[in-house]
């Protein structure tokens, strides 16, 4: 066995990490009159209600803007944004959205990474918000700039998260003549945003990013565009900060859950036999962990937490059966398959966790609580719809159910979750350690989640990797768990992970990422090594796009087209460049990783794994990228087929579980 | 597939049509008529949409368009207690042998003519869609040489209004 590590070389010239690092502690926190920011209230990871969101609630910075005041439209947009509590912002100045950055120079509250990519800086505000609970905030030019924010954007659609993107437009006498940098991008995110914002007079600026910030974080949460034409930035008019809240005629999101409907639930929960509590995504953003744990310990009703809604129960919790869904567990894909009753919570019913949609929960009767009326019925009719924010929702229930209880209706659910507690011991979630001395992936992420625990953040990308990080690392709380759930984005997990970081600086963050995903926005180690965010990614090695090639593995007869990202000889002829170069390393992540200023380490056998983890644990002035290399044929277990129903799902390749006589229609 | 007409509340600023088109558009819906015009309320402009679709995908769209920030107010409009009226425009062709039958069928339908050319007259009609159809029907003969019909405008019976309510903020549930 050798020793794999490899120690980083000293960056290029320029700043040295622990100036770096000096940096990033200094440059934010520093109030309007100079004088240092109280160190933030620490947030308690284990604290449920904390996570995420807690500090969203008070202003957490002074303004800069005293009062009435001669300014600029960019003056206005920095004061605007400083008085929501903006303190970070993640963008790339370029001409139209020059104005708006002068006076960012001089903001003594918002602190304005500079990424590399208009891409990086969309994922990284997505990152922040899922990390803080607080709005994440991005910033392009026109043009190529704004439409490079058009992936995170709808990332953050499909994962509700709140988010506010701001980009410069061609100046207003130019705009819909094909000027230069110039795109329709309010008219382009129509679908893909809650709300967006072509402002047409300088006045309105200040107004609009009020109104931005309130739509993006209220209700179901969510992304919303400000298009800003260059002239209203520079244009001069009278600035006075707002005090009064946000009205608009059309938007007001119900949070209050209807009594009668709260109670009818309640009813259901004591008649049923066979109940679920189904928990998605909806939960973390109401921050109601607390509360349904106590639901779920006052009635004794298992638990499955979605992709969206790792950590939003604990893990190591009895009643949890774990994720559902594609590649979810057998005990909680056998739960919704045979419940009478699915209490689903801040959930979508994804076609992810479904299945062929007829066939789910096939006798089940659904309670369907979200802040979104449009979700409830949308793909499963419900039989108790509840509209409201599910802390407030779950907190009634849980009255509701102990006057239930008080009723003497509290039904004996023991068979059920001896049934469910019997699958959970039969179907483990499990792997096979490759028998050619290669990294199972599994392990990998398995001892990153062992080692560095249940405070840390975990930020993904897409693919197997991803799903795997949702399986086998224990969490424990809720915000500790970020990925792109809806829209599957590859390239998400390094610049949300800097998100992460930035916005929950004490926590130690790692990306668990796939080498295919990282090719896709690992330029913004750069920005990590440049900006002081040591954040820690582990590419999980396995030379090709993995999850492609599961699936061509299962259903195209192996044959592997296009997912091979190393050069290899047994794919391509040897008169091929790719051909020539079998065997190395394109790129070479750990070179990679030193030529962006960061800490890089390969780990390629079993027992250096701990070693590699523990060195990474303890590099904290600089980012650091392991390069796990990982055997390429590792799959996703257990799997439910696209377009499969639940009831098939195999726990490995060819193997079904055996429900145990009961039903499963 | 039925025929169902909704009555949208909007915010009067740009570009609000093109986000209640797009959701049509999305789920695939062919808008049959659509007509947008003011209010009595300076800040609120009514949209009135006539799509041929099945209660469930409707459903779904209604509680879309609900969900865009500039939409105020949805209302279906049932046929039965509402009126709902088209304009028509036809240029017929009405020489001095055929006139006096256009013009005879043009009091039929108490239609007016507003234009008169030399060898053909401009007709207007309004009403609701199966009179217009008629009234098509009986002058084809007489050659149609252009046609213009607007959208679909409907109003509930009675003395209740749905934009005094729309500027209420009300809570909304599923």
């Amino acid at each position: 066995m050798t020793e794999q590590m490899t120690p980083g070389t000293p960056g290029p010239p320029g700043p040295s990490p622990r100036d770096l690092a000096a940096r990033s502690a200094h440059h934010p926190a520093v109030r309007a009159d100079g004088s240092p920011r109280p160190p933030e209230a620490p947030v308690p990871a284990s604290a449920p209600a904390s996570s995420p969101a807690a500090a969203a609630e008070t202003p957490r910075v002074q303004v800069t803007s005293p009062g009435k005041v001669r300014a600029t439209g960019a003056q206005a947009l920095v004061y605007a944004l400083e008085r929501v509590g903006a303190d970070t912002v993640f963008g790339i100045p370029g001409g139209a959205v020059l104005p708006a950055y002068d006076p960012l120079l001089d903001s003594k509250i918002i602190r304005h990474i500079l990424v590399r990519h208009e891409q990086g800086a969309g994922h990284a505000a997505t990152g922040y918000a899922q990390a803080t609970g607080r709005v994440g905030v991005c910033m392009a030019t026109s043009g190529p700039g704004a439409t490079n924010l058009v992936t995170p954007i709808a990332d953050a659609y499909m994962d509700s998260v709140p988010m506010v993107a701001i980009t410069g437009q061609v100046p207003s006498n130019l705009i819909g003549t094909d000027g230069f940098q110039e795109a329709d991008i309010s008219g382009i995110t129509i679908p893909i945003t809650k709300h967006n914002f072509l402002v047409t007079r300088p006045e309105d600026i200040a107004r609009t990013i009020g109104e931005a910030f309130h739509v993006a974080s209220t209700g179901r949460p969510g992304p919303v565009l400000l298009d800003i034409p260059q002239d209203l930035s520079r244009a001069d008019i009278d600035y006075e900060p707002r005090t009064e809240p946000v009205e608009l005629p059309g938007y007001h999101p119900v949070t209050r859950p209807h009594a009668r409907q709260v109670r009818e639930a309640a009813r259901l929960i004591g008649e049923s036999r066979r109940p679920v509590l189904y928990v998605g995504g909806g939960v973390i953003k109401a921050r109601a962990s607390a509360q349904l744990r106590e639901l779920a310990e006052l009635t004794g009703i298992p638990v499955v937490t979605t992709l969206m809604a790792r950590g939003a129960f604990p893990d190591r919790h009895p009643q949890h059966m774990g994720m559902p869904g594609m590649h979810g567990t057998v005990a909680a894909v056998g739960a919704l398959q045979q419940a009478d009753l699915l209490i689903a919570l801040g959930t979508r019913f994804d076609d992810r966790v479904t299945g062929k949609l007829d066939t789910f929960a096939p006798g089940a009767l659904i309670v369907h609580a979200d802040i979104d009326p449009a979700e409830i019925s949308k793909n499963r009719r419900a039989d108790v719809p509840i509209v409201g924010d599910c802390r407030e929702v779950i907190t009634d229930l849980v009255a509701a159910v102990k006057a239930e209880h008080e009723q003497g209706r509290r039904p004996d659910i023991g068979a059920w979750r001896a049934q469910l507690d019997s699958w959970r011991q039969t179907y483990p979630l499990g792997y096979d350690e490759p028998d050619d001395g290669t990294l199972a992936p599994q392990a990998v992420i398995e001892r990153i989640g062992q080692i560095a625990g249940p405070e840390a953040i975990y930020v993904a990308g897409v693919g197997q990797h991803q799903m795997w990080a949702a399986q086998f690392i224990d969490y424990e709380n809720p915000g500790t768990w970020i990925n792109s759930g809806g829209a599957g984005t590859m390239g998400f997990a390094v610049p949300a992970a800097m998100g992460a970081k930035v916005g929950r600086p004490d926590t130690t963050v790692w990306a668990i990422d796939g080498d295919g995903c990282f090719q896709m926005t690992n330029q913004e180690l750069a920005t990590c090594a440049i900006e002081g965010i040591p954040v820690k990614i582990a590419i999980i090695n396995n030379g090709s796009l993995g999850m492609v090639r599961q699936w061509q593995t299962l259903f195209y007869n192996e044959r592997y087209s296009n997912t091979d990202l190393h050069p290899s000889d047994a794919s391509l002829p040897p008169v091929s460049t790719a051909g020539k170069l079998a065997g190395t390393r394109i790129p070479d992540f750990v070179k990679l990783a030193e030529a962006y200023g960061c800490e890089g380490i390969r780990c390629e056998e079993a027992g250096d794994v701990d070693k590699t983890i523990e060195r990474a644990m303890e590099i904290n002035d600089r980012p650091v990228v392991v390069d796990f290399i990982v055997h390429r044929d590792a799959m996703v277990w257990p799997m439910v087929a696209a377009g499969t129903s639940n009831n098939d799902i195999k726990f490995a390749r060819g193997l079904a579980p055996d429900w145990g006589g009961s039903s499963d229609d | 597939m039925t025929r169902h007409t909704l009555s949208v509340l909007v915010e009067n600023k740009p570009g609000v049509l093109v986000r209640v088109a797009g959701l049509f558009a999305r789920r695939g819906f062919n808008i049959e008529s659509l007509a947008v015009g003011p209010t009595e309320h300076d800040e609120i402009s009514r949209i009135t949409i006539v799509v041929n679709c099945d209660e469930h995908p409707l459903e779904q769209v209604t509680k879309q368009l609900n969900k865009l920030i500039n939409v105020l107010k949805i209302v279906e409009l049932e046929p039965g207690a509402t009126v709902q009226r088209e304009l028509i425009l036809i240029k017929v062709r009405a020489d001095a042998e055929s006139r006096s039958r256009v013009l005879e069928t043009v009091n039929l339908f108490r239609a007016k003519v507003v234009d008169v050319a030399l060898d053909v007259i401009t007709v207007e009609a309004t009403g609701n869609r199966e009179k217009l159809d008629a009234l098509i029907k009986v002058l084809e003969p007489f050659g149609i040489k252009e046609l213009v019909q607007s959208g679909l405008v409907a109003i509930g019976r009675g003395g209740r209004s749905i934009t005094d309510r729309a500027l209420r903020p009300v809570e909304r549930s599923a």
